[in-house]
Parts: C-alpha cells; sequence; structure tokens
C-alpha cells in the first residue's frame, strides 16, 4: 500500500514538473527539436535541472541496499549497448519528433482532456502491444 | 549559426519544472527504490505479474492526474498539438514500439540514467535526441519549407 502510495505521490510530482516546465506542451518540445529554426533551449534546462537533483539521489541509494520505506533498491546493472538500445532509440526519436510527445507529457496532456493526446497515447500503448507481441512469436520460434 | 528563439525561451520554469521532475524521480528511487521510467512502468502493465500491478497504475494515475491537481490552484498552460490524426497515430507507434525495444524514454534513460552516469543510457538519449532532431529538420524545414 505505501509502495502505490508513493508511486502515486511521484507521478504527480512528476506529472506538475511537465506542467510548470512547460514539457507537456509538444509545441515548446518541438522548438527544442528544431535547431535549424528559431531555437528554443528550455528542454536542456528542464533535463539539467532534473539531473541536479538526480545525480544528488543516486549518490545517496548508491550507499544503500533498501530505501527509506524498506523496499529493495532495483538499480539497472546493464550496461551493454547493443541494436536493440540503439535501433529502439532511433525510433522513438522518429515518434517523438513526428509529434512532440514522449510517453509523460502525452499522459499528462490526456489527463489535460486533450483528444489528440489520447490518440497518441492510445496508439503508444498499441505500440507497446505490438513489442510485446514480436517478443512472444521470437521467443516461440 | 543558432538563432535562439528568445521570445518562447522559459528558462527559469524549466529550471524549476526540471527539479520537481528530479525530485519525483529522487523520491521514487528513495521510498521505491526504483528507477521512475515511465514507458517501462507503463509498459510493464501489458504483461502482468501479480502484485506488480498497482504501483503502476498508481504512478500512471499520478501522472494523468496532475492536470487536474494543477487546476485546483490555477490555470494550465496552453498545449498546442500541431500533428495531425494520422501523425500522432503513427507516432504514438513509434514511440511505444521504440521506447520497448530500447528499454527507455526521456525519463528512464535521459534523466534517471544520465543522473546516474550510464554510458548505455547516454547512447540511448544520443539516439533519440539525434533521430527527434533529424525528423523535426525533415519534416519543418526539408518536407515543409
Amino acid at each position: 500500500m505505501k509502495y502505490s502510495i508513493a508511486s502515486l505521490v511521484s507521478g504527480l510530482i512528476f506529472g506538475l514538473g511537465l506542467i510548470v516546465s512547460g514539457m507537456a506542451n509538444p509545441e515548446k518540445v518541438l522548438g527544442f527539436l528544431d535547431i535549424a529554426g528559431l531555437w528554443d533551449p528550455s528542454l536542456a534546462f528542464v533535463m539539467g535541472g532534473a539531473i541536479i537533483v538526480g545525480v544528488g539521489a543516486f549518490a545517496v541509494a548508491r550507499r544503500r541496499t533498501l530505501s527509506f520505506l524498506g523496499f529493495n533498491i532495483k538499480i539497472p546493472g546493464h550496461t551493454h549497448i547493443d541494436k536493440r538500445l540503439v535501433f529502439g532509440g532511433l525510433l522513438f526519436g522518429i515518434g517523438w519528433g513526428i509529434a512532440g510527445f514522449c510517453p509523460g507529457p502525452g499522459l499528462v496532456a490526456l489527463g489535460a482532456g486533450e483528444t489528440k493526446a489520447a490518440i497518441f497515447a492510445v496508439s503508444m500503448v498499441a505500440g507497446m502491444a505490438v513489442f510485446e507481441l514480436i517478443e512472444r512469436s521470437r521467443a516461440k520460434s | 549559426m543558432i538563432d535562439i528563439a528568445w521570445s518562447q525561451f522559459t528558462p527559469w520554469s524549466a529550471l524549476i519544472g526540471g527539479i520537481l521532475i528530479g525530485l519525483a524521480a529522487a523520491s521514487f528511487l528513495l521510498l521505491n527504490g526504483r528507477i521512475a521510467g515511465i514507458s517501462g512502468i507503463l509498459g510493464g502493465l501489458l504483461t502482468p505479474l501479480r502484485g506488480d500491478i498497482a504501483w503502476r497504475v498508481a504512478f500512471i494515475l499520478g501522472l494523468i492526474g496532475a492536470p487536474a491537481v494543477w487546476f485546483l490552484f490555477a490555470d494550465l498552460p496552453a498545449i498546442n498539438i500541431e500533428a495531425n490524426v494520422p501523425s500522432l497515430i503513427i507516432a504514438g507507434l513509434l514511440v511505444g514500439v521504440g521506447t520497448r525495444y530500447g528499454s527507455g524514454c526521456t525519463s528512464g534513460h535521459g534523466v534517471c540514467g544520465l543522473s546516474r552516469l550510464s554510458v548505455r543510457s547516454l547512447v540511448a538519449t544520443l539516439c533519440f535526441m539525434g533521430s527527434g532532431f533529424v525528423t523535426v529538420f525533415v519534416m519543418r524545414h526539408v518536407i515543409g519549407g
């Protein structure tokens, strides 16, 4: 129960951060991705602000095996760089560039009642389902 | 030769919003011991495991509920979605498939991965940022220009 409450609060703060930063608005994200046009560097400041806090948090987490609520700390140990990582990242970037939405802002804009964000979010979940189907058929063959 | 859009550039709200995002990732990490990777949290719901569902739903509900909480105190800032419906569908499919193949998105690889100085996440971030830049360039200045 407290695990889910901490998740809810984290998700909520994350969403509020996306709204404050302007990143729930795809127009602003595309303004960052459009380097050849009039460039809006705001997204870099969002990443910078988040990473400053994040570095501190991971420094604390690395010294602990249990979280402050007593759960195991699961930091991914993968270091391999493979085709899946690169190919997946490239595909994601194309989608991000087309609409200006990545997963978090898509969900926040959906919560703001934007019909177009709902279309994006449903398509994104469908894309994730396609991935699971491909993985499953690969595992069988 | 980069022209800055000074009228759109919002360094302070970007920084403050970024710090809030960092605090969200920090609280998730330090309370629940997990990486706040939104594509992974959402994608995990498609292959649900017992005891692994409620917290995922809670996180997603927090995100989706953020505008409503915001609206209790202030008007929501504008959200302008230029893309048309077919583009949104294609974009959504690509984001869905791509984030799952690449094991992460802007939050998991971008914010959390870079915060823990992961080279793997740096490579992923360079890939999606790079292809995002190229995609917008092609759409706005090659096809649209």
